[in-house]
């Protein structure tokens, strides 16, 4: 099986720690990962702002980045939405038919990572070891869009050492949003801070989830408020092993 | 229909013009405390509720995916449904007007009241005549509309508006009702209490008095059965019945989208609404009737079709689905925005997010708070998820923004930065060259790893929270380095 790494404009810029813990945790599994270089952005942002004519490029050179592997993984619910749900629809309004084509081709295969462990592999437990106290944040695109279900609390359930607890109101938006959190900067923080709260009152040390666009705004005001508590993406917990402590 | 294409021009609210941009309304509400705490208690327990009473049906599915092809069905034949409502209402006896705005609307039902030499009348709960600012329409003629729901009650005496489709005194607590009633009652007891029994029976008194003088109702039209001509309203406190059956004149406005084709389809309904909207099995009144019946109920009775924006939101593919609306609110009740904004801020009856969808469409997307709408949402998708018809709000939601940003003029710095982001994107190459220049800078914006302050429009990020400093290098960068084998 061909396996590609899809990474996403903001885990390459700014995480690139999750990146590496899924080509890690890949390896460990058996599977080698490769890097498509021609890769850049799924074109969300612009997208969800309504900037559709900049986004379309974006969708034509996923297809050039990806075309001919058998697996697209990605550590990003959101991105993966996108490409899934809304890459055939602005291919098709594009026209270009031979686009649609491929586009309609490739999706399929383009797996989050959790629904690629779980669906694809076959396997819940991978072997880690993370021995910290967690809470979950099922995101709202991994939930609502993506239909991941329990499959990241499977994994994570599986992982050695680790005391998973349950957030309250888990369900609830943090308040992200992508261009929302600047465009509605005020209600946005209101969210944030009930999300917050129901974090902290879990008494965990870590809150991990499978986006790291949701975890950078939580995460921001856990540090901005000096919680001690930290954000961890999904594949980092699912990458830490017992060789990693020594 | 006599309204035609000349609709598209946007359709006015006449009470709500010069409302303020979503986020600048949205600001003041989520620093009031008291209605955060308001909001938030009402919402969660009502949808807690709604999600119990939608569990107990196994096939809640299968009825919402029949709601959703019924009103498709309908919309997509709406022409030939409403002349066959108009045919069935009028051998019924009753009369059938058309109205292609909300002018035109307020000017047919003024008339019909003035014709009658009354200038009062009592009004059950209707999301249309509030769109088209009926009350104020009649004000300005004379007329003194009563609203009898009690929620609408409490709102008209507080010289308020709606921010709730169904519980539109939502932003209020028992104090506060108290106070209203105490100050613009005139038959309100001496001494009356913030206990919610008695502010019902004091409402109830106030309200007896009203049904039992009134010549004149106007009600709205939750859902009209085009084959037989029967109109169907749903309420929860035995006022509508008082209106739709004590007076001589009834007169009705509903949008033309409020149609089923037969009573069999009205079952699908009947289920869908109560459970959506109140959380509960059945609907405690409904009212159904076909036109007039000698001897029984009202005498004259009048049916005002209402466009007002309706015909220019069907004629696109993609916001037309909103059109499938049956005002249940459970897209309110799970929205973690509407929960801190409130619903003033939607500056409309409508609010919430189908009100994010609907007043821009029926609107047009011209104003201040009709072009941020499309904005008020951090796309969570639970609105979809919860809604009974299915309309894929977050869906619109995003072509609506496509349209905003069509429209252009607002935003050129954002446009400005969509633009240079798209640039940057579109070619690997030229990102690595901005990650290069993030990471070489980033001990000059960060410490330990924190943005605490960003300029700009940014600064609505770091106002609340810090954003991360960039890494040391990226993750393409890394690759590069070791073949993806590394450290």
């Amino acid at each position: 099986m061909k396996v590609a790494l899809f990474i996403t404009c903001l885990n390459d810029t700014m995480f690139p720690g999750t990146g590496k813990a899924v080509v890690r945790l890949l390896n460990r599994l058996g599977h080698e990962v490769d890097f498509p270089q021609a890769q850049t952005c799924c074109g969300q942002m612009h997208f969800n702002t309504g900037y559709r004519r900049q986004a379309l490029p974006l969708v034509r050179g996923f297809a050039d980045a990806f075309a001919g592997y058998d697996a697209v993984v990605t550590p990003s619910a959101s991105c993966g939405a996108m490409v899934r749900d809304w890459h055939p629809r602005l291919a098709a309004d594009s026209g270009d038919r031979a686009l649609a084509a491929r586009v309609q081709a490739l999706t399929p295969k383009v797996y989050e990572l959790s629904e690629f462990l779980v669906d694809v592999l076959g396997v819940t437990d991978v072997g880690a070891y993370f021995p910290h106290r967690v809470t979950y944040h099922p995101t709202c695109h991994s939930m609502r869009m993506l239909h991941v279900g329990d499959r990241p609390l499977r994994l994570l359930r599986a992982v050695r050492g680790i005391d998973l607890v349950e957030l309250p109101e888990a369900a609830e938006c943090c308040g992200f949003g992508g261009t929302f959190a600047l465009k509605n900067s005020e209600v946005s923080a209101a969210m944030c801070a009930d999300k917050v709260t129901n974090v902290r009152r879990t008494g965990a040390e870590a809150l991990c989830a499978a986006d790291n666009s949701c975890l950078m705004h939580i995460g921001g005001a856990l540090s901005r408020t000096r919680s001690g508590v930290r954000t961890v993406h999904l594949a980092e917990i699912l990458a830490s092993t017992e060789e990693d402590r020594t | 229909m006599s309204s035609g294409t000349d609709s598209g021009t946007a359709a006015r609210m006449p009470t709500y013009l010069g409302m303020p941009a979503f986020p600048d309304a949205a600001r003041r509400a989520v620093g009031d405390t008291r209605l955060r705490r308001n909001l938030a208690h009402a919402t969660s327990t009502i949808r807690r509720r709604r999600a119990e009473a939608v569990a107990e049906l196994d096939d809640w599915a299968a009825l919402r995916e029949a709601g959703r092809q019924i009103k498709d069905h309908v919309l997509a034949n709406l022409g030939h449904y409403l002349r066959l409502l108009e045919e069935k209402v009028t051998e019924a006896g009753g009369t059938v007007h058309w109205a292609r705005d909300a002018a035109e609307a307020n000017r047919i039902v003024t008339d019909l009241v003035r014709a009658t030499g009354e200038t009062e009348v009592v009004k059950v709960k209707s999301m249309a005549t509030q769109e088209i600012g009926l009350n104020e329409a009649l004000a300005e003629a004379g007329i003194t509309a009563h609203e009898t729901d009690l929620a609408e009650l409490i709102v008209q005496l507080g010289d308020d508006r709606p921010s709730h489709i169904l519980v539109p005194a939502i932003h209020r607590n028992r104090a506060d009702i108290r106070d209203i009633f105490r100050r613009t009652m005139p038959d309100a007891p001496a001494g009356l209490s913030d206990s919610p029994a008695e502010l019902a029976e004091a409402a109830r008194r106030h309200l007896r008095a009203k049904f039992l003088s009134a010549k004149v109702a106007v009600s709205g039209v939750n859902f009209a059965v085009a084959d037989t001509g029967t109109l169907v309203v749903l309420e929860s406190e035995g006022n509508g019945r008082m209106c739709l059956t004590l007076p001589e004149t009834l007169i009705s406005v509903m949008g033309i989208e409020k149609i089923v084709p037969s009573w069999r389809d009205l079952e699908v309904f009947l289920q869908l609404l109560p459970r959506s909207s109140t959380a509960e099995r059945m609907n405690p009144y409904t009212s159904a009737w076909t036109g007039i019946t000698p001897g029984d109920g009202p005498s004259d009775f009048h049916l005002v079709l209402l466009d007002n924006g309706r015909t220019a939101t069907l004629a696109d593919e993609v916001g037309r689905q909103a059109l499938r609306c049956i005002r249940c609110s459970a897209c309110l009740n799970v929205c973690p925005v509407y929960a801190r904004a409130g619903g003033h801020a939607y500056g409309s009856p409508y609010p919430g997010p189908i009100g994010a969808i609907l007043s821009p469409q029926i609107r047009g997307i011209g104003s201040d708070v009709d072009s941020s709408l499309p904005y008020a949402s951090s796309l969570c998708g639970a609105c979809f998820e919860a809604c009974p018809v299915a309309i894929d709000i977050p869906e619109v939601l995003v072509h609506l923004r496509a349209r905003a940003v069509e429209k252009g003029r607002k935003h050129p710095l954002e446009r400005a930065v969509m633009d240079v982001a798209g640039w940057t994107l579109r070619s690997p190459a030229r990102l690595a060259l901005a990650q290069r220049a993030a990471s070489a800078g980033r001990h000059v914006v960060g410490r330990r790893g924190r943005i605490r302050r960003l300029p700009g429009p940014l600064s609505a990020w770091t106002d609340t929270r810090d954003a991360p400093a960039p890494p040391e290098e990226s993750f393409r960068a890394w690759w590069n380095r070791t073949g993806g084998k590394g450290e």
